[in-house]
């Protein structure tokens, strides 16, 4: 694996998108990376398209332009296929994920011809069958954690489950629900 | 404990306020103002600081309020950004002229119009002639670090002007990335208790404060207010050298990065320089001798400093994140190039204005830049010595 990481997000206000960069940035810091996590701003409304970025690092990170030529990019809205380029820059090394609860190659058309991995995941099903409501960005960190490979899965969980912890101090009945989510999304990610 | 840990450049801002535990601290709790004042506010709900918080209804009452509790004695932050710091204007000058030494977190954003909210140097570059300090940031670190020093400099006897600490808005404010956090007491000790020696609650002692005063006055006062400026430079330095010896961490008034040997240079402010030190790497791998001089203090303004750290540069670019609209390039610009010339710098320079309402600033632009400047040392500069990075059409 490169020293540097880069991912792109591409979700809608209020789903979340920049949360779970901002989380994934997290995460990797607690396992010793240099991390850079930022959104794009615009005007900010519910249910406009909106941008987020990770860099995970070995060496430190200098660089605060956005990420043209990601290696992974994360789609957490599907309708964005519809109106972005979401494979733009995307490297052929690379690989794309996509929140859907269509097949990857039904999904192929509308990537612009991207040679590289296509992954899915149904974070609507994870998220009913765990959580009982749609937060579309846990079963996402955890989906791109499986594909980028940036940690090993049990770390993952053992590092989120501290966080979690932490976060939830006065609701530890959500903690559960959201261990669950991300269990059963690192299996679900196809 | 020193504590390796990641988060936003407000954020770092709001621990920094912790760890400083100020008296007081007015701030206009909405939008354009930033997160700081609400992490303060949660801080000090959570009992964490013992600050007395004065949510104002805007921007021009919080730097009032600030004026009135710096000038009673109290040790006095505030926060904001872009307009916010517009409408502060009238008052900035009370602050500097009544050598009151509030510090300012400044989150550097544009000034309307098109409407933008993202990342420019135009808020605080139009308050320069304002009388504050201000010290700039490259990332979340640097301006945790400056906030730390920032009393230190300001409250010091022969200073006594208020100060801001200047970072990019969201490229730097909102973006997470690694930080070390000082030992609480470490920074109490650094910081010190503030001792003002003239203030309005002090008993047995009357004062007038922001009197009117005629011309036979008026001029003198201004110079003793510059003579505080001056007097900075040495105060700025002396501070950065305390800070190393607790962090380890060296400050100047600016930062040399490769400049040395440097055929040629680029001269910034802000989160774009470390874009540009990547550039630069790049750019040394191939041979090519290029340089950054990244500014840290623009006022007072290290001039003499900086044309001599450029002497040995064949050519230079002045990268300003700010129009202003005087037809002759962004303010970095003017200054450094009128500096450079009465230090009889040789180097062929050029003024170039980028990044403005938030445009992405990338390695491969900067790589660009740097390609000028070796064409400008071989057949001089042919263009116009002001000119936009990254136009469209």
């Amino acid at each position: 694996m490169s020293k540097l990481t880069e991912i792109r997000w591409h979700g809608r206000g209020g789903q979340g998108a920049k949360t779970a960069a901002l989380l994934l940035a997290d995460v990797c810091f607690k396992i010793g990376k240099n991390v850079q996590g930022f959104p794009e701003y615009g005007p900010e409304r519910m249910g406009a398209p909106i941008t987020a970025f990770d860099r995970i690092s070995d060496n430190p990170i200098r660089v605060h332009s956005n990420i043209y030529e990601p290696d992974f990019v994360v789609v957490v809205d599907e309708t964005l296929l519809h109106t972005i380029d979401v494979t733009k820059g995307l490297k052929k090394d690379g690989a794309i994920l996509i929140n859907t609860d269509r097949k990857a190659e039904d999904l192929m058309p509308q990537l612009n011809g991207y040679k590289g991995k296509v992954f899915t995941i149904d974070a609507r099903v994870v998220c009913m069958k765990t959580l009982g409501k749609y937060f579309p960005n846990t079963p996402m960190l955890a989906a791109v954690v499986k594909i980028t490979g940036l940690m090993e899965p049990e770390r993952f969980l053992t590092e989120m489950e501290e966080s979690l912890k932490h976060k939830f101090a006065k609701k530890p009945e959500v903690l559960e629900g959201n261990m669950k989510a991300l269990k059963l999304a690192l299996e679900e990610v196809h | 404990m020193r504590i390796k840990n990641r988060m936003s450049g407000n954020e770092a801002l709001g621990q920094a306020i912790r760890q400083i535990n100020p008296d007081v601290m007015p701030a206009f709790p909405i939008t354009p103002s930033t997160e700081i004042p609400q992490f303060v506010s949660n801080m000090i709900a959570n009992g964490e600081v013992t600050t007395h918080f004065i949510p104002v209804e805007s921007e021009h009452s919080a730097m009032s309020a600030a004026l009135g509790s710096e000038a009673a004695g109290c040790r006095t932050m505030t926060a904001t950004s872009s307009c916010g710091l517009a409408l502060m204007w009238e008052e900035l000058y009370v602050a500097a002229s009544s050598r009151l030494p509030i510090a300012m977190c400044v989150v550097n954003r544009g000034l309307t119009g098109p409407l933008n909210i993202n990342a420019e140097h135009s808020d605080s570059m139009g308050a320069r002639d304002s009388g504050w300090i201000q010290i700039y940031a490259e990332n979340n670190q640097e301006v945790y670090d400056n906030m730390l020093q920032a009393h230190r400099i300001c409250e010091h006897e022969s200073v006594r002007l208020p100060i801001m600490i200047c970072q990019d808005g969201f490229i730097t404010s909102h973006a997470v990335q690694n930080i070390v956090l000082e030992d609480d007491a470490d920074v109490k000790a650094f910081v010190g208790e503030y001792k003002p020696e003239h203030y309005l609650l002090k008993a047995n002692e009357t004062m007038a404060l922001g009197p009117y005063a005629n011309s036979p006055y008026c001029m003198e006062a201004k110079r003793a207010q510059a003579e505080g400026m001056i007097q900075a430079k040495k105060v700025i330095l002396d501070v950065a050298k305390d800070f190393e010896k607790m962090t380890g961490r060296k400050y100047g008034f600016f930062e040399e990065y490769k400049l040395a040997d440097a055929d040629y240079a680029v001269v910034a402010i802000g989160s774009a320089a470390g874009t540009m030190k990547d550039a630069i790497d790049k750019l040394r791998e191939k041979g090519v001798k290029a340089g950054l001089l990244k500014v840290r203090v623009f006022r007072p303004f290290p001039g003499e400093e900086m044309a001599k750290a450029l002497e040995n540069c064949k050519a230079v670019a002045v990268m300003d994140r700010c129009e202003s609209y005087s037809t002759q390039g962004g303010p970095l610009g003017a200054e450094l190039m009128s500096a450079m010339y009465r230090n009889k710098n040789k180097a062929e320079a050029i003024n170039i204005v980028y990044g403005l309402s938030g445009r992405d600033v990338t390695v491969s632009d900067v790589e660009g830049v740097f390609e000028r400047l070796a064409d400008i040392a071989k057949n001089g500069v042919k263009d116009k010595q002001y000119t936009y990075l990254g136009l469209r059409g």
